[in-house]
C-alpha cells in the first residue's frame, strides 16, 4: 500500500508477484500506528493551525478596505468586519495591461517549461536506470552533480548566449532555462522511480520480445505516473512562482512578462500601493491550489514511494 | 530629399489639423516660440488630464501641431528604441503617453518596460549583451557604478542630447550625470525632499503658524506639547532592503542647513571623516527630534516605531489628526492621495519648506532625481535621448501629472499640483542652492549600505550617536 503504487494497467502475467514485508515497509507500519494516535493527530492540527493562520490574514485583508489596511491589522476586521471587492477589482482591471494578459503569459510559459524537461529526464532516466553502457556510473554521478550549481552563476553567460542566438526577450529563453535548471533533478528523481520498478519486471518483457521503446511505453511508463505527477507539480510550482529567470531572460514587458513580474511591481515604484497585495496573491494563487489539489493524490505517493524504498 | 519630402508633408497636416491650436508652430522653426505655444495650449487641459489619462492620450496623439519641434529628430519610421526603468505601473502609464507625439511626430516606437528589480536586472543584461537602449538611473552613484563596471553607457559629449541639457538644466545637474568628466546621461525627473507635510485645518484650528526658522519650529514642536496636543512628529523608515533611507534624508536637510553646501559636498566625499564633529553635531539635531519621546512617534507608537514603520504609511497619522508634521519629499503626495485625501493648501494635507537654520546658507534644497542614460549610439535612439533633455517632453511629462523636472523650460502651468509647481518653482529659482541626495552620492557601501543600517540602528536599538558615525567611517571603503 505504501510503496509501490498500484499501477493502472498492468498486463496480467506481471500482476501477481509474490510479495513479503520488507524491513523498511514494517518500519513504516510501526510509525503509521505511533503517527495516528491521538495526541499525534492534536499536534497535528494545532501545526496545520498555526501555519493557516497567516493566510487566513492575507485573505481578511485581501477583503478589507485600503484605509483599514493601511491603519490597522487584519485581525481588527472580527470586531470590525468590513467587506469590498475593490483591491480585487484594482488588481484584476486597474492596470494599463490587463491581469488575464500575464495570465496568459504564465501559462504559456509553465506548460512547456514543465513538459520539455519531464520528457527529456524520462529518456535520459530511462538510459541511466535500464541501458548498460560504458561510464554510467560516472555520467549519472555527473548530471546529479550539476544540481549544485545554483543557477544565478549560469544567468550571464546564458544570456549571452540567447543574444548569440537572437531568440533573447522571447519566450524560447524561459523554456530552456527553465529545462536546463530542472532536468539534473529531474534526471535523477525518474531515475530512482524507474530503479525501483523490480528487473524482473522488465526482464519478462524483454523475454517476450518486447524493444526499448516497447519496455518504456507499455511497461515502465504506466508505472511511473505517480512519480511523473509529482515531480510534475513540483516543477509547475516552481514555474509558475518563478521570477528571476523570467524577468532576466524575457524581460517585464507584457508580451512575455509573467505574472509574478506583475504581481512584484503591484505596489507602485514607491509601495504606495501595496494594499494591493494580498489581492494580487490570491488571484496569483489560484492555479497553483487548483493544480495542486488537482494531483496532491499523486503528489503524496509519489513522495512516499521514493522515500520509503531503499 | 526623400525625408525632407516626408517630413513638409507631416508639417502641412499638422498645420490643417491643428488650425485651431498652433498656427504659429508651422511657421517658424524657432525651437523657443513652438514650445511655449505647445506649452500654452496644453496648459489649457491641464486641469482634467491627470484625473483622466485616457482622454490625454487622444489629445496629444492626435496633436499634429507639435510635430514642428520634432523636425530635427528627422524621419524614424520602423525604428524602435527600448527604454528600461525602475518605474512600474501606474506609474508608468504617464511615461507611455508623454512618449506619444514623439511617436506619432518621428515614427519611431518606444517599447517601454518598468521593473521592481531595475538595479540588479540592469547589470545582468548590460554583462549578457542584452543591455537596453535607454534606462533611466534613479540615482547618480548607480550611473556611475554601471559606466565603470561595463563601460557600456554611451557618451553625450556633442550630441543634441548635450545641448538640449546646457541649454534647459542647470550646470550642477548636467554635472550629476557625468562621470570621470564624461557627460553620459541627461537629467530627467527631479523631486524636492526638503517638506515638512502638515495638515493645513488642523493648524487652523489650533492657532499654530507655519515656523519660518528652525527654531520656530522646535518652540510649534514644544507648544504643541505642552497643549496637550500629542506628539508633533511622526516619521517612519521602513523600506525593505532599503530601512533607513528617510533617516539619511533627514540627516542631509541638516547638514544643509546647519553647516551650508561646502560642508556638505566636503562629507559626501569623504573629504571629512563621517565622525567629524561637524557631522555629530547634525546627528545630534536630528536626534532632538527624531529620538525625542515626546516629539515622536505621533499615531504610531514610541521611538523605536520608527523603524518599525513603513516609509509609506510614516505621515498617514497625520490624517487621522495623530500628528502634526512629517518631514518627507514632495513624491509622498502620492501617498496621501491613495490614502484618499487632498493635497492641497485648504485641503486635508500639504507641506512647508522645512525652514533654514540660519541666515548663513540662504534656503538650501534637497533633492533627488532620474537620469536618462543610452547604451546604443542609433539615430533613433540619439533623438529619444535628446527629446528627453527637451522642454517639449518636460511639459508634455508634467501634464500626465505628478512629476516634476529641473528642466527650466518647464512651464509651471502644466504642472498638476500645489506642492509640484512650489517644488519647481524651488528648483527654477536661481538663487536656491540645490544639492543631490548625498546617500545616493556616496560609495555604495555608505550610501545604500552602511549609512542606512546604522541610521536604522540608531533608532530602532538606541545606538549612541559616536558609535553609529565611527561605524559608518569604518566601512567607508578606502
Amino acid at each position: 500500500m505504501t510503496t509501490t503504487p498500484t499501477p493502472p494497467v498492468v498486463p496480467a502475467d506481471t500482476a501477481a508477484i509474490p510479495r513479503q514485508l520488507t524491513a523498511a515497509e514494517r518500519r513504516a507500519a510501526a510509525a503509521r500506528a505511533k503517527l495516528s494516535s491521538p495526541w499525534a493527530s492534536a499536534v497535528a492540527i494545532v501545526i496545520a493551525l498555526v501555519w493557516t493562520i497567516p493566510t487566513i490574514g492575507l485573505l481578511v485583508s485581501s477583503f478589507r478596505p485600503q484605509q483599514s489596511i493601511n491603519t490597522s491589522g487584519w485581525w481588527t476586521w472580527f470586531t470590525n468586519p468590513e467587506f469590498t471587492f475593490a483591491n480585487y477589482d484594482e488588481v484584476l482591471f486597474g492596470a494599463r495591461e490587463s491581469f488575464s494578459t500575464y495570465f496568459i503569459n504564465s501559462i504559456v510559459i509553465t506548460l512547456p517549461a514543465v513538459v520539455i524537461p519531464i520528457t527529456l529526464a524520462l529518456l535520459a532516466a530511462y538510459a541511466f536506470a535500464w541501458i548498460d553502457f560504458k561510464g554510467r556510473d560516472i555520467l549519472f554521478v555527473a548530471v546529479f552533480a550539476l544540481q549544485i550549481v545554483p543557477l544565478q552563476v549560469a544567468l550571464i553567460p546564458l544570456m549571452q548566449q540567447y543574444v548569440r542566438w537572437e531568440i533573447a526577450g522571447s519566450f524560447w529563453t524561459v523554456w530552456l532555462s527553465h529545462s536546463i535548471f530542472a532536468l539534473p533533478l529531474a534526471t535523477f528523481l525518474l531515475h530512482n522511480f524507474m530503479k525501483d520498478i523490480p528487473p524482473s519486471l522488465v526482464e519478462a518483457a524483454r523475454v517476450d520480445g518486447a524493444g526499448h521503446v516497447k519496455i518504456f511505453f507499455r511497461v515502465l511508463l504506466p508505472l511511473l505516473v505517480p512519480a511523473i505527477a509529482a515531480f510534475g507539480i513540483f516543477q509547475f510550482l516552481w514555474v509558475w512562482n518563478d521570477l528571476l529567470v523570467a524577468l532576466t531572460f524575457a524581460g517585464g514587458t507584457p508580451n512575455v512578462a509573467p505574472l509574478t513580474a506583475r504581481l512584484a511591481e503591484l505596489a507602485g515604484s514607491r509601495g504606495e500601493a501595496w494594499h494591493l497585495l494580498t489581492a494580487g496573491a490570491f488571484v496569483a494563487m489560484i492555479v497553483p491550489l487548483v493544480v495542486f489539489l488537482a494531483l496532491q493524490r499523486y503528489f503524496v505517493r509519489g513522495l512516499l514511494s521514493g522515500g520509503v524504498k531503499g | 530629399m526623400n525625408l525632407s519630402k516626408r517630413r513638409a508633408g507631416v508639417a502641412a497636416i499638422g498645420c490643417i489639423a491643428g488650425l485651431s491650436l498652433v498656427l504659429a508652430a508651422c511657421g517658424g522653426d524657432d525651437d523657443d516660440s513652438a514650445n511655449g505655444t505647445a506649452a500654452a495650449e496644453n496648459g489649457d487641459d491641464a486641469d482634467d488630464t491627470d484625473t483622466d489619462p485616457d482622454e490625454d492620450d487622444t489629445d496629444g496623439a492626435d496633436d499634429p501641431g507639435d510635430c514642428a519641434a520634432y523636425e530635427q529628430y528627422g524621419d524614424l519610421s520602423g525604428t524602435t528604441v527600448h527604454v528600461y526603468t525602475s518605474i512600474v505601473a501606474p506609474e508608468d502609464l504617464a511615461h507611455i503617453e508623454s512618449y506619444k507625439p514623439f511617436e506619432e511626430c518621428t515614427g519611431a516606437t518606444i517599447n517601454y518596460e518598468g521593473s521592481g528589480e531595475f538595479e540588479a536586472q540592469l547589470t545582468v543584461r548590460v554583462r549578457g549583451g542584452n543591455a537596453p537602449d535607454i534606462a533611466y538611473f534613479p540615482q547618480p552613484g548607480l550611473l556611475e557604478t554601471v559606466v565603470q563596471d561595463t563601460g557600456s553607457v554611451q557618451s553625450l559629449a556633442g550630441t543634441l542630447a548635450e545641448e538640449y541639457t546646457d541649454l534647459h538644466f542647470a550646470e550642477e545637474w548636467k554635472e550629476l550625470g557625468t562621470v570621470d568628466g564624461t557627460f553620459y546621461a541627461s537629467p530627467i525627473g527631479a523631486n524636492v525632499k526638503s517638506f515638512v507635510w502638515y495638515s493645513p485645518s488642523m493648524f487652523a484650528d489650533a492657532g499654530y503658524e507655519i515656523p519660518e526658522t528652525w527654531d520656530e519650529m522646535l518652540t510649534l514642536s514644544d507648544q504643541i506639547v505642552a497643549d496637550g496636543n500629542g506628539k508633533p512628529w511622526c516619521a517612519g523608515i521602513g523600506s525593505g532592503d532599503a530601512t533607513g533611507w528617510p533617516a539619511t534624508d533627514w540627516m542631509e536637510d541638516v547638514m544643509l542647513r546647519m553647516h551650508g553646501p561646502d560642508v556638505y559636498d566636503q562629507w559626501m566625499n569623504h573629504d571629512i571623516p563621517f565622525n567629524d564633529p561637524q557631522v555629530a553635531e547634525v546627528l545630534a539635531a536630528v536626534g532632538d527630534i527624531l529620538k525625542n519621546d515626546d516629539y515622536v512617534n505621533g499615531g504610531l507608537g514610541d521611538v523605536r516605531s520608527i523603524a518599525a514603520t513603513e516609509f509609506q504609511a510614516g505621515g498617514l497619522p497625520i490624517l487621522d489628526g495623530n500628528c502634526w508634521m512629517h518631514r518627507q519629499a514632495s513624491f509622498y503626495q502620492v501617498n496621501f492621495t491613495e490614502a484618499g485625501a487632498t493635497v492641497a493648501p485648504d485641503g486635508d494635507v500639504y507641506a512647508f519648506y522645512l525652514p533654514p537654520m540660519g541666515d548663513d546658507f540662504g534656503n538650501p534644497v534637497l533633492g533627488g532625481g532620474e537620469f536618462a542614460a543610452a547604451f546604443d549610439d542609433r539615430p533613433e535612439v540619439q533623438a529619444f535621448q535628446a527629446f528627453l533633455a527637451s522642454p517639449e517632453w518636460a511639459n508634455l511629462k508634467a501634464i500626465e501629472g505628478n512629476w516634476i523636472s529641473a528642466n527650466t523650460g518647464l512651464d509651471l502651468e502644466n504642472v498638476d499640483t500645489e506642492i509640484n509647481r512650489l517644488s519647481v518653482e524651488i528648483l527654477q529659482d536661481p538663487e536656491t542652492i540645490f544639492r543631490f541626495d548625498a546617500s545616493d552620492l556616496m560609495p555604495g557601501e555608505v550610501g545604500a549600505g552602511s549609512f542606512w543600517t546604522e541610521m536604522t540602528n540608531w533608532i530602532a536599538n538606541d545606538k549612541p550617536d559616536d558609535e553609529v558615525l565611527d561605524a559608518i567611517e569604518s566601512s567607508w571603503p578606502q
